[in-house]
């Protein structure tokens, strides 16, 4: 065999993604309502830097880069490329933490209701999937118990917002869900920040195993994978991760599907690989989005899951097309 | 190394697969598990390679129960390849070999020179060199057999258990494959594959296994064992041991009513 025949390392795709991921927080922290540039003079700029564009910049990479590497280590483990972390309920239940603290009113009296609401419906939603699911058994008991959280999560979502009597509530809700990084402080930044941290750090343990799981579950048993860890590793790395993440921002979809689908032919669809680089890809597309979003800011006022589902649909009709090219005879 | 099995059950879904099976695949040789679909030569091999438990009696690899070796250092010394041809992602067939060195690789460690070493001897083995930058799922299934076999040669291991790895292979790549399985096995390695080809189990395995209805119903050089009266009831059919130009070959006339 020749050298020619190797791939190169990919070390050109992660420079280029690290270093787009690093145009864009710079970017971030310099586009705003007050200008462009890194605000500085006076009490005001510094304010402005500090509690605003700050914790919206770093909240936007770790989310983002929660959301992609979610995205990879699920499609890897479950094989399946439309996998997506939404699909193992941990969301659905940060969702419904965060929309019980809007309905008992938590939220007027206690600042980081909305948050602590999301995390503990997160962890919630987590349990129930350990439980259903057990921490051995195959992928599909997974999805079946990640569907079956997902669907309960929904359907007492849709309660509070049919047993609301106030409007206003309903509004916020429905605006929470819909996703947003703006008006985040730097205490909520340090409340998720460790989970999403170390929720990623489990997700990146996984690879080996997923490159095994390639082969299918006998082959990567016989390569000396503990499938049990991997699962476990799986569950609790997906649920730290995304749960916290839309604990803090609520529900920001399609980043954890489209990024490690548009990564994979450039890393050679080697699912271990894909792992960091769906992680630094996702904090790139997140905060372009959320910049993307600033520039609208003065003719819309467009949330941060709207636009991710406008730019995210799409890719389901080229995924169509595309399928149906490949399937033509 | 030494891979036995003695009295060895095991039942899966309530049904009892395996009801007692003594083998014992020595280093040096080629030994095949024979028996008609369903006879239980996978859940054997599977049993073998540890990745089913036995419901009772014992696996033994080197003399040491299997349980006994912790699933790293097994994989570092025994390879399987399953009888499905999977592969999951668009990987190239380079990349698809190289994850059998997955075993001898910590965790982010790149590729080393002896990865690569190993890689290279498994791809030259299997005559897959002017395939290796293409992906393995765009293949025909000979292609695969032979990427995916290669995978497994990359493992180095010191017993490679085969679930039907010429299955799908044309005539000549079977040859190939099989001579080169008995190379392995020469180099002091221990092989065992489940066939159904007879011929090439009478004249490329030294050991035959063959089982009927989750039993050993004989066990032996290939001319002791492939017997009329031993295919006749594994298999219900009539058939006849021949050697033609020093070969031995067999020949499967007829069904049996």
């Amino acid at each position: 065999m020749t050298a020619a025949s190797r791939e190169a390392p990919p070390v050109a795709v992660f420079a280029g993604l690290s270093a787009l991921a690093l145009i864009a927080f710079a970017l971030s922290l310099a586009i705003g309502p007050s200008g462009f540039g890194w605000p500085h003079a006076g009490e005001a700029g510094r304010l402005i830097f500090w509690e605003i564009r700050l914790p919206r910049a770093v909240l936007g990479a770790l989310v983002g880069a929660s959301l992609g590497v979610a995205g990879a280590a699920l499609q890897g483990y479950l094989r399946n490329p439309l996998a997506e972390p939404t699909l193992l309920g941990v969301s659905g239940g940060a969702a419904l933490g965060a929309v019980l603290a809007i309905h008992l009113g938590l939220t007027q009296t206690l600042s980081l209701a909305l948050p602590i609401g999301g995390l503990l419906g997160a962890a919630a939603a987590l349990l129930a999937v350990a439980a259903l699911a057990g921490l051995r058994g195959g992928p599909l008991t997974l999805i079946l118990a990640g569907l079956a959280v997902s669907a309960t999560a929904t359907a007492l979502i849709s309660l509070a917002l049919n047993l609301s009597r106030n409007p206003f509530a309903s509004i916020e809700m429905v605006f929470w869900m819909m996703g947003s990084l703006s008006d985040r402080s730097l205490i909520q930044v340090w409340l998720g920040a460790p989970l999403m941290l170390a929720g990623m750090a489990v997700l990146l343990l996984v690879g080996r195993a997923l490159d095994a799981l390639t082969l299918g579950e006998d082959a990567a048993l016989s390569l000396g994978i503990d499938a049990h860890r991997t699962r476990r590793n799986i569950i609790v790395g997906v649920a730290l991760s995304v749960g916290a993440a839309t604990a803090i921002t609520g529900v920001i979809g399609f980043v954890g599907l489209l990024v490690p689908h548009a990564l994979r032919p450039a890393i050679g669809h080697r699912p271990g690989l894909l792992l960091p680089a769906s992680l630094v890809g996702g904090a790139a597309l997140v905060l372009l989005a959320d910049i993307a979003l600033r520039l609208l800011e003065p003719w819309a006022d467009v949330r941060i899951g709207v636009l991710t589902a406008l730019f995210g649909a799409p890719f389901f009709f080229w995924l169509v097309l595309k399928t149906r090219s490949e399937l033509a005879p | 190394m030494k891979l036995e099995a003695s009295k060895l059950r095991v039942e899966l879904q309530r049904r009892d697969v395996l009801k007692g099976v003594e083998l014992s695949a020595e280093p040096g040789e080629v030994t095949a598990v024979l028996g008609a679909n369903g006879a239980g030569k996978t859940t054997l091999l599977r049993a073998l390679a540890g990745l089913i438990a036995a419901t009772a009696g014992e696996v033994r690899l080197d003399g040491r129960a299997l349980g006994a070796w912790s699933r790293a250092h097994l994989a570092r010394n025994l390879a399987y390849l399953p009888q499905e041809r999977t592969v999951h992602w668009a990987l190239t067939a380079r990349n698809v070999v190289a994850l059998g060195r997955l075993p001898h690789q910590t965790m982010g460690q790149r590729e080393t020179a002896t990865d690569r070493a190993a890689i290279e001897r498994a791809i030259a083995a299997m005559d897959i060199a002017p395939l290796a930058g293409r992906p393995v799922l765009a293949m025909s299934g000979g292609e695969q057999a032979r990427v995916l076999l290669a995978r497994a040669l990359a493992q180095e291991p010191r017993v490679l258990i085969a679930d039907e790895p010429a299955a799908g292979l044309d005539p000549a790549h079977q040859l190939a494959l099989f001579h080169h399985l008995a190379a392995f096995a020469a180099s002091g390695r221990t092989v065992l594959v489940a066939l159904h080809d007879l011929s090439l189990a009478a004249r490329f395995c030294h050991k035959i296994v063959l089982l009927i209805a989750g039993r050993v119903l004989a066990a032996g050089p290939p001319a002791a064992v492939l017997t009329p009266a031993h295919l006749a009831s594994a298999y219900s059919i009539r058939a006849e041991y021949r050697t033609i130009d020093g070969i031995p070959a067999v020949l499967a006339l007829d069904v049996l009513p």
